[in-house]
């Protein structure tokens, strides 16, 4: 079935080391989307009409874009026209980045607005200053709404990682072709063995963390 | 008590939304120990002025004043005459987020800085006082409507404020659930609290009030005892009011 492949040699390894590149990468940017998607919910909930607009303009242009062709700008694009070299992973974390900061900013954004004034209100009817009915009334409501939602982004960035090979990142699903591509010969049946456990591979990293995300769900619902 | 002392001093205060005079003119005096019952039709402005007197609003003219200091959301000191002025909402609105207990006893510990111990100690108390004993480690979302209202008040006791307000407490409860909240307003009454509340429950009102104000258009329209009010109403407008609240036997044609 091609799997006596993965314990020849070093192939095995080789495939997690991939897949440690693509977790790091997605953590990486996971972390920055969460913090810059904060700053960003909070701004768009201001209902500012400049700060609106722009948002507006930038989630779409990360709707409509597939990531593919942000990470071929960022990769090849900027080398050329602004002779900046950015590194193939650096151009990934850029990119996820980005993505990310929108689809947080957006969570954010319905988290804040949907928490109701009254709520506030009967905080400051209690004595409780603004900074006191963010930290113990506003925050942990949102936080509690935010992190099965943010959960489910990361298991999504996770996946999407498989693209950065195209920039010539050796991920998991690349590390797999450069296994299969040297076996072909000796295994003809190595390309299913190697894809059955590439997805096997996504499969125990990202149920684990989508479980994590149901079980948050129906505790704080 | 002192049935002399001035809680709440209420001096010509006028407030708008979009023109719309929403107070016009109020002035109100509200002694310790007192229970002013506010009523009127819906829009009349009585939810307003209450959330005038604890500073959610800002009033357009006028002044508010509990004990010697003024009420207004733009005064330094806001956040110390709240704490004074305990305020329980149609919907109650305990926060989701934390049980019960912790609901009760967040506002003591963060905003009066009390020990936890003695909190916890006042909480259950009070807790136990309406009935809620069992239900103290839950959270607000496992609890029926009544009983929500009846933690939110404990909410606002155990900061064990000068005046109480109530804004329509049961007007979002099922039927069957209203009583048991007016129970416990009725044992607060019977503890000399001074209170103000605005219902829309008459015979209520007119068993736990020592004052009715009867408010139309933003105008204080009738200040009277309730004995007199529900009798015998001095103008058109209140009898025109109370008449919505009865009904006349269906002599069906034969």
């Amino acid at each position: 079935m091609g799997f006596e492949v993965l314990f020849k040699g070093t192939n095995f390894i080789r495939l997690l080391e991939g897949l440690g590149v693509a977790l790091r990468i997605s953590m990486i940017s996971v972390g920055i989307s969460i913090v810059l998607g904060m700053i960003l919910g909070t701004l768009m909930s201001l209902k500012n009409p400049v700060i609106t607009v722009l948002s507006r303009i930038y989630l779409e242009i990360v709707h409509i874009m597939p990531q593919m062709v942000l990470l071929f700008i960022v990769f090849f694009g900027f080398s050329k026209v602004m002779g900046i070299n950015i590194p193939a992973e650096a151009s990934a974390i850029i990119v996820f980045s980005f993505w990310g900061t929108a689809e947080m900013g957006d969570l954010v954004r319905g988290c804040l607005i949907s928490i109701p004034m009254i709520q506030y209100e009967s905080s400051y009817a209690l004595g409780m200053r603004r900074s006191k009915t963010y930290l113990y009334v506003i925050i942990p409501q949102i936080i509690r709404r935010l992190i099965p939602l943010s959960i489910n982004l990361i298991t999504r960035m996770i996946k999407t990682t498989s693209l950065i090979m195209m920039i010539g990142i050796v991920e998991v699903l690349k590390a797999g072709q450069q296994i299969i591509e040297a076996n072909r010969r000796t295994s003809p049946h190595v390309a299913f063995g190697v894809f059955a456990t590439v997805f096997l591979l996504y499969f125990l990293v990202c149920w684990p963390i989508s479980q994590l995300s149901k079980y948050l769900e129906k505790r704080w619902s | 008590m002192n049935r002399e002392k001035e809680v709440l001093k209420i001096e010509h205060i006028s407030k708008g939304f979009d023109q719309l005079n929403v107070l016009d003119d109020i002035s109100l005096t509200v002694h310790e120990g007192e229970i002013i019952v506010i009523v009127g039709p819906s829009g009349c402005g009585k939810s307003t002025l209450l959330r005038c007197l604890n500073g959610l609003e800002a009033v357009d003219d006028g002044h508010v004043y509990l004990g010697e200091e003024t009420v207004n959301p733009s005064v330094k000191n806001i956040t110390r005459i709240r704490e004074r002025i305990g305020m329980v909402f149609q919907s109650y609105d305990l926060f989701p987020h934390k049980t019960i207990l912790e609901n009760v006893t967040l506002a003591p510990m963060k905003v009066q800085k009390r020990k936890r111990a003695e909190v916890n100690e006042e909480a259950k108390k009070l807790l136990e006082r309406v009935g809620l004993s069992a239900k103290m480690s839950q959270y607000p979302r496992q609890l029926s409507g009544g009983q929500k209202q009846r933690a939110a008040i404990v909410r606002a006791l155990i900061m064990h404020p000068e005046v109480l307000l109530f804004d329509e407490v049961t007007a979002a409860l099922d039927p069957e659930m209203v009583r048991e909240v007016l129970d416990v307003m009725l044992d607060l009454a019977r503890q000399n609290r001074t209170m103000l509340i605005v219902t829309h429950e008459m015979a209520f009102a007119r068993a736990i009030a020592d004052r009715v104000i009867f408010l139309d258009g933003g105008h204080i329209v009738e200040d009277s005892d309730p004995g007199e009010f529900f009798t015998l109403p001095k103008t058109d407008r209140a009898r025109k009011f109370l008449n919505t609240f009865t009904f006349d036997t269906v002599n069906k044609e034969i």
